[in-house]
């Protein structure tokens, strides 16, 4: 088994956070994983988007064309990733910061106003993280279960205090891909 | 009976001047009358004189002093043009207890080493830098230097360097003591034995400073170049007189606070 | 040890460190620079030495110097700078001190971009440099590889007294994957008898690279292309997937060869007799092998991120005894699996009509097949 997965969004949307909390429950699961970002000037500002490869074996290429799953935290995002996700495959979009839905049939679309979500539970930045979990619920990459031990052996230092909120965030997020199809 | 007057003959002989244990008894390859020579035995003096000789590393340049590490005899490496600064970093930075030193030329230092020497006197390297000024490439067979004066003639300025295009030459002691990691910059000069007494002083001191562990230091020596000036020896040392010291003035341009009490 | 997820350029920093790195001089560049930034924090905690050099020129020079004492040392930069330190390198090279080079390849030629590229295989592996010199050069693809090859290649610099550069592209520097460090090594060595440390009891030692005699310098040359024929004949390392019974062949070195090797594994499923050979050591490069694959493939691809270095190696190894077809991308793009499977259904279907071994090729020999 092997899944690609694109998280995209501006920069300080935490989309390469989002992509190496995967990476961390990927490796502590026993898993190959590889992580690897967009780097460079787009970064200062710009989109930034990284790619997580999960699988069984051992893992060729990092970088795909045609991702079987993808997260578009902003519209840029969708608009450039929609075409490109594989048939069949995945794509979690952030309805906050979207203006149309996602159009392509051949995909599990789940549309989830995660900045709205994220403010619910206290605080917006954890965007990121109600979309993942609504990606781990919408593809079967990983147990949500996997993710949150990777948050509590991963968080950096200085982000410790928000662990339950990571936590809240990501079955907040899973919960909602489970109802919400769109 | 006429005595013979006795002369009075030494009762054991004493050793009053020796080459020095720093330099090798090899013939050196530097043409006649160039100070080049002057150099070294007073740096292999000073080498002596502080009983440093087994700790000592130097740093060769490109230029005529290129087989520098023939004569000395010392560990040496030999640099790429202008990279002895960066070169005796690295040395001095993994063996901090050992007195590093480059030897160099007025191309090598100050035209295609400028940033090498400037970044080593900013970070206050704590090395020791022997600097020739013979205003002129020598190795090359004399072109213009940095240092080169203006009206000079050389060969690659061979109506005599124009000031404007050329522009003036550079003052690398005034330079370097500028800069605060500098402990030591002084100029001296080798065209008369007064002087050459001068430099070896000053020699002495840019080692006891790195000795001492207070940071860069450098002695710029004003010196002659017979051959390639096109000038006799005796003249080539009155012509340091008559035209390089009213440019490059002799003089201490930095004494860092404890460079006196050395 | 367990794996921990790294950074391609801190897992080489610290695979340095643990494989006694004694100093660094190095200067920013992207996209190489958090490798610097590593070790600015972890060298000063062991009492190493770490020193942002004014220049790349300079921070090779600092390495010559420091190479001097017989202790491990390394710099790291990414393209422009590499083609800064080349006459330091070529300097080292003629002196015999071991360091080690660490060039995390970006888009070019100029200024270029910071994107990922392999277009210095030939300033690395060829020498860039003035002179008749080798670099020992290791390319690693994966996280793990540049681990291990990073320890390795300070071990054969030492062996071999030169240069070993760890070659890869920007995107494997950027790269996170779960990796295994080795144990942290006493970096306390035994003083070569070359080593420059003060003449203390002994005689005085040099290092130079001057041999002004032609024929001194001739017999220089000779004991370093004799030390070359050693390494090549002891030191190729290569990683092979699938080739046992591969008619077609990829050829691809670092993230190239890596992203061939899903193309490879893709084209297995659509019943392709494709394998993947990913050479480790580009200097020594394992033209024997290729040439031994050569006897019975019956043709090879390979894909670069350049236009085309590497592939000159490949067909001096094959020889003219089958195709060799070559896919790049440049500036700065990696080749993406699908595209590398186009490319190897296309060279399917031409040597597919083609017989074994041809002398008389239907196959040009460069660039896209019409």
């Amino acid at each position: 088994m092997q899944i690609e997965i694109i998280i995209s969004g501006f920069g300080g949307q935490g989309a390469l956070f989002a992509g190496q909390i995967l990476a961390y429950a990927a490796m502590d699961s026993g898993r190959h994983v590889t992580w690897i970002p967009s780097y460079g000037p787009e970064m200062r500002g710009g989109t930034a988007h990284c790619t997580v490869v999960i699988a069984d074996d051992e893992i060729g290429s990092p970088l795909v064309r045609y991702p079987a799953a993808v997260i578009a935290m902003n519209q840029p995002s969708l608009d450039k990733y929609e075409p490109l996700v594989a048939s069949g495959g995945v794509l979690v979009v952030n309805a906050s910061l979207t203006t149309r839905r996602p159009e392509r049939s051949d995909l599990r679309r789940v549309a989830i106003p995660a900045n709205a979500v994220a403010e619910e539970l206290g605080n917006v930045r954890l965007a990121n993280i109600v979309l993942t979990g609504a990606l781990l619920a919408a593809t079967g990459a990983l147990p949500v279960e996997a993710v949150e031990q990777a948050l509590a052996a991963h968080l950096p230092e200085r982000h410790r205090h928000l662990l339950g909120a990571n936590s809240q965030a990501l079955r907040r997020g899973a919960a909602l891909a489970a109802a919400v199809t769109a | 009976m006429t005595t013979m007057p006795s002369i009075a003959g030494p009762v054991q002989d004493e050793i009053v001047y020796a080459r020095p244990a720093a330099l090798t008894e090899t013939v050196t390859h530097y043409c006649p009358g160039c100070t080049h020579g002057i150099a070294h035995k007073l740096v292999a003096e000073v080498i002596d004189e502080l009983e440093i000789r087994a700790q000592t590393i130097g740093v060769a340049p490109v230029g005529c002093a290129v087989f520098a590490y023939n004569y000395f005899n010392v560990d040496f490496a030999e640099a790429a043009h202008g990279r002895a600064p960066a070169m005796a970093t690295g040395l001095k930075r993994v063996l901090p207890d050992r007195i590093v030193f480059t030897y160099q030329g007025d191309g090598d230092l100050a035209s295609i080493g400028l940033a090498e020497i400037m970044h080593a006197a900013g970070r206050g390297e704590n090395l020791t830098v022997v600097f020739i000024n013979n205003a002129i490439y020598g190795m090359t067979g004399g072109q213009m230097a940095p240092t080169t004066l203006p009206g000079q003639k050389t060969s690659s300025s061979p109506c005599g360097r124009d000031v404007e295009t050329m522009g003036m030459p550079l003052r690398m002691a005034e330079l370097l003591a500028a800069q605060p990691g500098a402990a030591y910059v002084v100029r001296r000069s080798l065209h008369n034995p007064k002087e050459i007494n001068r430099a070896k002083k000053a020699i002495r001191t840019a080692f006891r400073v790195q000795q001492a562990g207070l940071g860069f230091a450098l002695v710029e020596l004003l010196s002659s170049c017979p051959t390639n000036w096109g000038i006799a020896p005796l003249d080539a040392l009155k012509w340091i007189e008559s035209h390089m010291l009213p440019y490059y003035p002799l003089g201490d341009y930095k004494l860092a606070e404890g460079v006196e009490r050395l | 040890m367990a794996k921990k997820l790294l950074k391609g350029n801190e897992a080489i920093a610290e695979a340095a460190v643990r494989a006694g790195l004694q100093a660094y001089f190095g200067y920013p560049i992207t996209p190489q620079t958090e490798l610097l930034e590593y070790l600015a924090r972890r060298m000063p905690d062991l009492q190493r030495t770490f020193l942002q050099a004014e220049s790349e020129v300079a921070a090779i020079n600092m390495v010559y110097g420091a190479a001097c004492t017989g202790q491990r040392v390394m710099t790291s930069s990414s393209s422009p700078g590499i083609s800064l330190m080349m006459e330091g390198l070529s300097y080292i090279a003629g002196s015999e001190v071991p360091c080690v080079l660490v060039d995390v390849m970006r888009g070019g030629p100029g200024l270029g971009n910071i994107a990922p590229a392999q277009g210095d295989y030939h300033q690395i592996v060829k020498g860039g440099g003035h002179g008749d010199f080798r670099m020992i050069v290791l390319a690693p693809a994966t996280v793990q590889e540049a681990v291990d090859l990073t320890g390795l290649a300070f071990d054969l610099a030492d062996k071999y007294l030169m240069v070993s550069v760890v070659l890869l592209d920007g995107s494997l520097g950027q790269m996170m994957e779960p990796a295994e460090l080795p144990p942290l090594r006493d970096p306390a060595r035994p003083e070569p008898e070359w080593a420059l440390t003060g003449a203390r009891g002994r005689a005085k030692r040099v290092v130079t690279s001057i041999h002004l005699v032609p024929e001194d310098e001739e017999v220089f040359n000779q004991k370093l292309q004799a030390k070359y024929a050693a390494i090549k004949a002891a030191e190729v390392r290569y990683h092979e997937y699938q080739t046992d019974d591969a008619d077609l062949i990829v050829v691809g070195f670092g993230t190239a060869g890596r992203v061939a090797q899903t193309a490879v594994k893709q084209a297995r499923a659509l019943g392709l007799k494709v394998g993947l050979h990913r050479p480790l050591t580009l200097f020594p490069f394992p033209e024997q092998r290729l040439a031994d694959l050569a006897q019975r493939a019956r043709a090879f691809l390979v894909v670069e991120m350049n236009a085309g270095q590497m592939v000159e190696d490949v067909r001096l190894a094959v020889n003219g005894r089958a195709p060799v077809k070559f896919y790049g991308r440049m500036g700065g793009v990696v080749p993406l699996p699908d595209e590398v499977l186009e490319q190897i259904k296309q060279l399917a279907e031409t040597v597919g009509h083609t017989p074994h071994h041809s002398p008389v090729s239907c196959l040009p020999l460069d660039g896209a097949i019409a």
